[in-house]
């Protein structure tokens, strides 16, 4: 014991008289927080748009009127003609391009149908589609308004099935409270994996490792003493990102945050664990750092938090089972947002202790005195 | 006190020790001596425990070091021949941490590093990376002697360190075994060699003599004559052209010759002037550690030839 509380002793000496680690650990979970969080924001608001209106009718004007009511839309010029309307396009003027053929007004009187084109610019295929889906709502309101009037039928009628739409544990589909969650889960994660990955890898570089295995210290009490402090750095980054993300986001805390805390430190007993697996077989701080990144990227882009995993193919949704990630945003969500509790998460925690315990083992047996 | 037997070891296709044998006694400051890629460290590494050896045994006070590498972690004291203390932390944490990890405490042994460690007590709280050589190596031994070990095994100690340190360094080693420590030291330092109790001259992984500094002189079975007042290139290649004179070395300003047949330095001369060379001074000499080492590896390379 006493030997475990000096190595601890030293670990956090150490790590404290790093000078970029004060930085790590208190500006970045703020800056990661902050902008990620407003920057990610996945409602789209201001999509420009350009109109070349051929038909120049009343109809046509009314539909335009629609658009420029809308929130969601900036209006940003009435083109002259086709090609006006698609080098705006092509110049990154509008995203959207709207166009009304001649005789709009006409064959919707006359035919009972008419077209119009909306070319959308799908650099960023999310954006493209959400343009679409709202452009599409606008218009799909503005023709029953107007089968109303012509037609005079009553209002029930048009819309015999009406949706009412009401997001549940999130009824405001407030991003944000989606985003904290999961940029909380990103943050502890790479503080996590990549403070472990590279710390073993240190000592083996500066020759302090040759030194260490000598001694009558044994593996799993040296590998405690690499452990604890980065588990009590991360558990300190998930207290203060949460308050962060309380204070200036308002995220709901619907669940119990001993719930929370308990399953976040077991969560980061399988980060850990990667981390020093990692520097067991590492040879450099670099080949520890690509190694911990790349393992990063793969978590981070198939965790759920940037496309919905039911998006992804079924191959990669299996892939999904083993990114912890993906559970720690689940569970954060699920308890922050959702208010779940113990026995509703219980499965949770249980894989995540398999986990845990997989990776610990994995990173006892990577860890060797001697070779 | 350690016994190695027959050790074997390759990394990859590169043979660094190929059945080394030797013991060494209880008390004795022993010195493996060679040039670099020798297989020192490696020999070291594995009395320590952090190697492996292909095959072939070592014993350390009659305990395997394979199957009882906890007793010889709790008994040796290693210095590897890379500073490896913690360089952001200060002096007095080294001490301490190596202390606790070794279960004792620096008051408990401090009569063993007493000498050592009072000159270092002035920067107790300097960072270890801030120290100069020499007091980076005080500190590396004093760490190493913390847990009052046995055996201190001690890699390249005095490697990039001053002369003035070096002496100060040995003198340390030679009050440490008048306390009883049994001290296993390597060095590619030559004169640092006749400060052991007895030595192993290591090449390319095989030992070629193991004796006193003294009995490893008088083994010397050539007749040594040193050349000085030359040009060293023009020198060599006159000497070395001509077979009876043709193991000839600098070393320095000056050449060594080791000659079988040749008996005077009249005829060295003669060779030298035939060469082109003016007033060559000759003299007979008393060979030195080194000298030894240079024929013996020589002769070794032959007979290695011959095998080949």
């Amino acid at each position: 014991m006493r030997t475990l509380k000096f190595l601890l002793q030293k670990e956090f000496l150490q790590i404290f008289r790093n000078k970029a680690m004060l930085p790590i650990i208190f500006v970045l979970p703020i800056v990661q927080l902050v902008v990620l969080t407003f920057a990610a924001d996945f409602e789209l608001k201001n999509i420009t748009y350009v109109v070349y209106d051929a038909d120049k009718s009343q109809t046509s004007e009314r539909l335009m009127n629609q658009f420029a009511a809308s929130p969601f839309f900036k209006f940003k010029g009435a083109m002259a003609n086709f090609n006006d309307g698609m080098s705006a396009l092509d110049e990154n003027q509008a995203t959207l391009f709207i166009r009304i053929p001649p005789r709009f007004e006409h064959d919707l009187a006359k035919e009972k149908s008419a077209q119009i084109m909306l070319d959308v610019n799908s650099i960023d295929g999310q954006a493209a589609t959400l343009s679409f889906s709202y452009a599409s709502g606008i218009i799909n309101s503005f023709s029953s308004e107007i089968r109303q009037e012509w037609n005079g039928l009553p209002e029930q009628l048009t819309m015999p099935i009406q949706v009412e739409k009401r997001y549940w544990f999130n009824p405001e589909m407030a991003y944000k409270n989606l985003m904290v969650p999961g940029i909380l889960a990103l943050l502890v994660t790479m503080i996590g994996l990549f403070l472990s990955a590279m710390n073993v890898v240190r000592e083996k570089e500066i020759g302090t490792i040759e030194q260490i295995n000598v001694t009558p210290i044994s593996k799993v009490h040296f590998l405690i003493g690499k452990l604890l402090p980065f588990w009590v750095i991360a558990m300190f980054e998930m207290a203060f990102g949460l308050t962060i993300g309380y204070l200036i986001f308002n995220i709901p805390v619907n669940g119990s945050l001993i719930l929370l805390f308990s399953y976040v430190s077991i969560y980061m007993l399988v980060v850990l664990g990667m981390g020093l697996w990692i520097s067991g077989f590492a040879d450099t701080q670099q080949q520890a750092m690509f190694l911990a990144w790349f393992v990063t990227v793969i978590f981070i882009l198939m965790s759920g938090l940037f496309t919905p995993i039911e998006n992804m193919p079924d191959w990669a949704q299996k892939l999904t089972y083993v990114n912890p990630v993906a559970y720690l945003i689940k569970v954060l969500r699920s308890v922050l947002l959702k208010g779940s509790t113990f026995a509703q998460m219980q499965w949770e925690f249980v894989k995540i202790s398999l986990f845990a315990v997989t990776m610990l083992i994995l990173a006892v047996r990577g860890y060797r005195k001697r070779n | 006190m350690v016994e190695f037997h027959n050790i074997n070891k390759s990394y990859g296709e590169n043979e660094a020790v190929k059945d080394v044998s030797f013991s060494v006694g209880e008390g004795e400051l022993f010195g493996l001596i060679g040039p670099d890629g020798a297989g020192k460290s490696t020999l070291f590494r594995i009395l320590t425990t952090v190697l492996l050896a292909d095959s072939g045994n070592v014993l350390f006070n009659g305990k395997d070091v394979v199957a009882d590498y906890k007793y010889i972690r709790e008994n040796v004291g290693y210095m590897p021949g890379k500073f490896s203390l913690y360089q952001d932390l200060s002096v007095t944490e080294n001490l301490k941490f190596f202390a606790t990890i070794f279960n004792t405490t620096i008051d408990e042994n401090y009569e063993l590093i007493k000498d050592i460690y009072q000159q270092l007590e002035p920067f107790g709280n300097r960072k270890a990376g801030a120290l100069s050589g020499g007091m980076k190596q005080k500190l590396a031994l004093s760490c190493a002697l913390i847990h009052k070990p046995k055996v201190l095994v001690l890699d390249e100690p005095t490697f990039g360190v001053d002369a003035v340190s070096r002496k100060e360094f040995w003198d340390m080693l030679k009050s440490l075994k008048a306390k009883g420590v049994t001290i296993l030291v390597s060095t590619p330092y030559m004169d640092e060699a006749e400060l052991c109790d007895r030595i192993a001259l290591i090449q390319k992984g095989r030992i070629l003599d193991i004796n006193t500094p003294k009995g490893i002189v008088e083994q010397f079975e050539r007749q040594l004559f040193i050349v000085s007042n030359v040009a060293i290139y023009p020198a060599l290649q006159a000497l070395e052209n001509n077979p009876a004179t043709q193991n000839a070395y600098s070393f320095g300003q000056e050449i060594h010759v080791y000659a079988d047949e040749i008996t005077s330095a009249n005829a060295i001369k003669q060779v030298l002037e035939n060469g082109g060379l003016k007033n060559p001074e000759v003299s007979v000499g008393t060979p030195n550690i080194e000298d030894c080492f240079m024929d013996l590896m020589v002769r070794g390379n032959l007979e290695e030839s011959a095998h080949a």
